[in-house]
């Protein structure tokens, strides 16, 4: 209404809808259709496949596991587009993708080979220090990283459809999933207990929009799908975090940089749908082989990758 | 109470549980195949077809759920749902995917396309107006959806929807369905109901009910007195729906 001089103060809908034509809840409908599910990293199609086989509800195409960017180093960037369709020509399931935080370019070229949900993840290197990708100008659905309920919802408000925790990606080690899954659930919790003239107060402290915040508050949950990452190596590590409370998990460096991908990856997507059965659990966690390497987080010389945006 | 089962391997039973709630309905988490035994009716949900058929596999339910819908007990699939049901998928994945089977249809697996083909569009279904009242269309969201190409005699068109030009020339690699001008998306066959958008992401719980008259219809007065097993261990936690965008 910027031609009428007409401001609008408060929107109708806590999240706007967008000028273009993919409503938020088809946005977030998918990431719906993918609850209960695991993702996992693949970098070419056979590791699609073998994901897929396995029982994968969505693979995420990029050009080397978070493992490999620790041990290489370097900068990391969306994979080549070539790849992600080769990726997709293979597998029926949905295929997601990262781009670098900031990167809206790379966003669009990942809209433009029909990608299924694109990945604004801080495990690339971060393009932009200070801004995220505007995700409402998109008409592909986007999934974001978070430490805290804040954080998630600002990423919320910026137009992402999806969270994720995001624990520390490429360490096998779960300690930082489970310090940012216990955060958002501690917070909201304490949102729901809080007096309504509180919840002011709550946001600013948080540095999350009100209406969002609000939101939460009645609802009792995060207002989208919330997956948990960043560091799941074993079916118990999956389970774990569905009984903290996530939505579904993604697995990266954890499958295809363990002895036997194709049976753990089997292991845990039963893990995430058996996740309060612990004789399924026993059953799927026997004999699975070598574990990826875990990286000790003690050390100060590790980067941490969740700190690289805000 | 009526106790319907919900098949929660993946996808959206946490919504089709909420949905059946909203109408008074208990919804029964339905994981193994003994569980099936508790219930005399089942929703089979939206998610990845080929992760559910994994999934089922691993815990040797495909029998079960085709013995399930042998006896005549009212099943319905939403989405990947009713790719089980179908009799013949294509666009399957590489080496295919088990099917349940018993609705004599042949369904073309993510029809419409990736995400960014997915759309809400109302659609017109003469049928559910006039046994359930409301307005003559529904809110259909369609999520990489299924499309039905073909039916059988025995099977009645519950609803269908026209696809424009433009979703034709992206809809599918094989060519033989760029000629299709109107799919069929909700189809009913004696006690099997099938609707390849998802009811259970809008507020409108008509498809619902519809389905609770269908379970009505087989007369299940002898499954009220049924307490499901170990299926709800979870029910003392508070239950958290996810919001409804409109």
């Amino acid at each position: 209404m910027a031609d009428t001089g007409v401001v609008t103060v408060y929107g109708n809908g806590a999240i706007y809808e967008t000028a273009k034509k993919s409503p938020f809840s088809v946005k977030v409908g998918l990431a719906q259709m993918l609850r209960g599910g695991v993702i996992m990293d693949v970098v070419n199609a056979e590791q699609a496949r073998i994901a897929e086989e396995a029982g994968a509800c969505a693979v995420m195409a990029l050009e080397r596991v978070p493992a490999d960017i620790r041990a290489q180093g370097g900068v990391a960037r969306m994979s080549d587009p070539q790849l992600i369709k080769e990726i997709k020509q293979a597998v029926t399931i949905p295929v997601m993708a990262k781009a670098r935080i900031g990167h809206f370019v790379e966003a669009q070229i990942l809209e433009a080979i029909g990608i299924d949900y694109v990945d604004e993840s801080e495990v690339l290197t971060v393009a932009d220090e200070d801004n995220h990708i505007n995700k409402h100008n998109f008409r592909i659905p986007f999934v974001c990283g978070c430490r805290n309920l804040g954080e998630a919802l600002r990423r919320v408000r910026e137009g992402a459809a999806m969270i994720r925790t995001k624990g520390e990606a490429g360490t096998g080690n779960i300690i930082e999933a489970v310090r940012h899954v216990r955060s958002v659930m501690s917070d909201i919790r304490v949102l729901r207990n809080m007096d309504d003239d509180e919840v002011f107060s709550f946001a600013k402290k948080i540095a999350a929009p009100y209406d969002l915040v609000m939101q939460t508050k009645q609802l009792g949950r995060l207002p989208v799908v919330h997956f948990a990452a960043g560091g799941v190596a074993t079916p118990a590590d999956a389970a774990l975090m569905m009984q903290l409370g996530c939505d579904g998990v993604f697995v990266g460096s954890g499958v295809f940089k363990s002895g036997d991908p194709a049976r753990r990856a089997r292991a845990i997507v039963q893990a995430v749908t058996h996740y309060s059965d612990p004789d399924v659990l026993a059953e799927v966690s026997c004999g699975l082989g070598e574990a990826m390497v875990g990286i000790n987080l003690n050390d100060d010389k590790v980067e941490r990758y969740a700190n690289r945006s805000e | 109470m009526t106790l319907v089962g919900v098949l929660a391997l993946q996808g959206s039973f946490n919504e089709h549980i909420a949905a059946l709630r909203r109408v008074g309905v208990k919804g029964v988490e339905i994981r193994k195949p003994e569980q099936l035994e508790n219930v005399g009716s089942l929703i089979i949900p939206g998610g990845e077809s080929t992760t559910m058929a994994k999934l089922a596999e691993y815990h040797n339910l495909f029998p079960a759920l085709r013995e399930f819908v042998k006896m005549g007990k009212p099943v319905w699939g939403t989405c990947a749902g009713l790719i089980f049901l179908a009799n013949k998928a294509t666009g399957q994945k590489t080496g295919g995917q088990e099917l349940i089977g018993g609705l004599d249809c042949t369904v073309h697996r993510n029809f419409f396309g990736s995400q960014i083909q997915s759309f809400e569009a109302d659609i017109a279904a003469p049928e559910l107006s006039s046994k359930e009242g409301g307005p003559e269309t529904f809110r259909g969201v369609f999520i990489r959806a299924p499309a039905i190409l073909e039916v059988g005699p025995e099977v009645q068109v519950l609803a269908d929807y026209h696809v424009s030009s433009d979703k034709e020339s992206d809809s599918s690699e094989e060519g033989n369905t760029t000629s299709v001008k109107r799919v069929i998306v909700a189809v009913r066959q004696g006690n099997l109901l099938a609707t390849a958008f998802h009811p259970e992401l809008t507020a409108d719980t008509r498809w619902h009910s519809y389905f609770l008259k269908m379970i009505g219809e087989v007369g299940e007065g002898s499954l009220s007195s049924i307490v499901a097993v170990g299926t709800d261990s979870h029910s003392n936690q508070p239950r958290i729906d996810f919001p409804i965008y409109q």
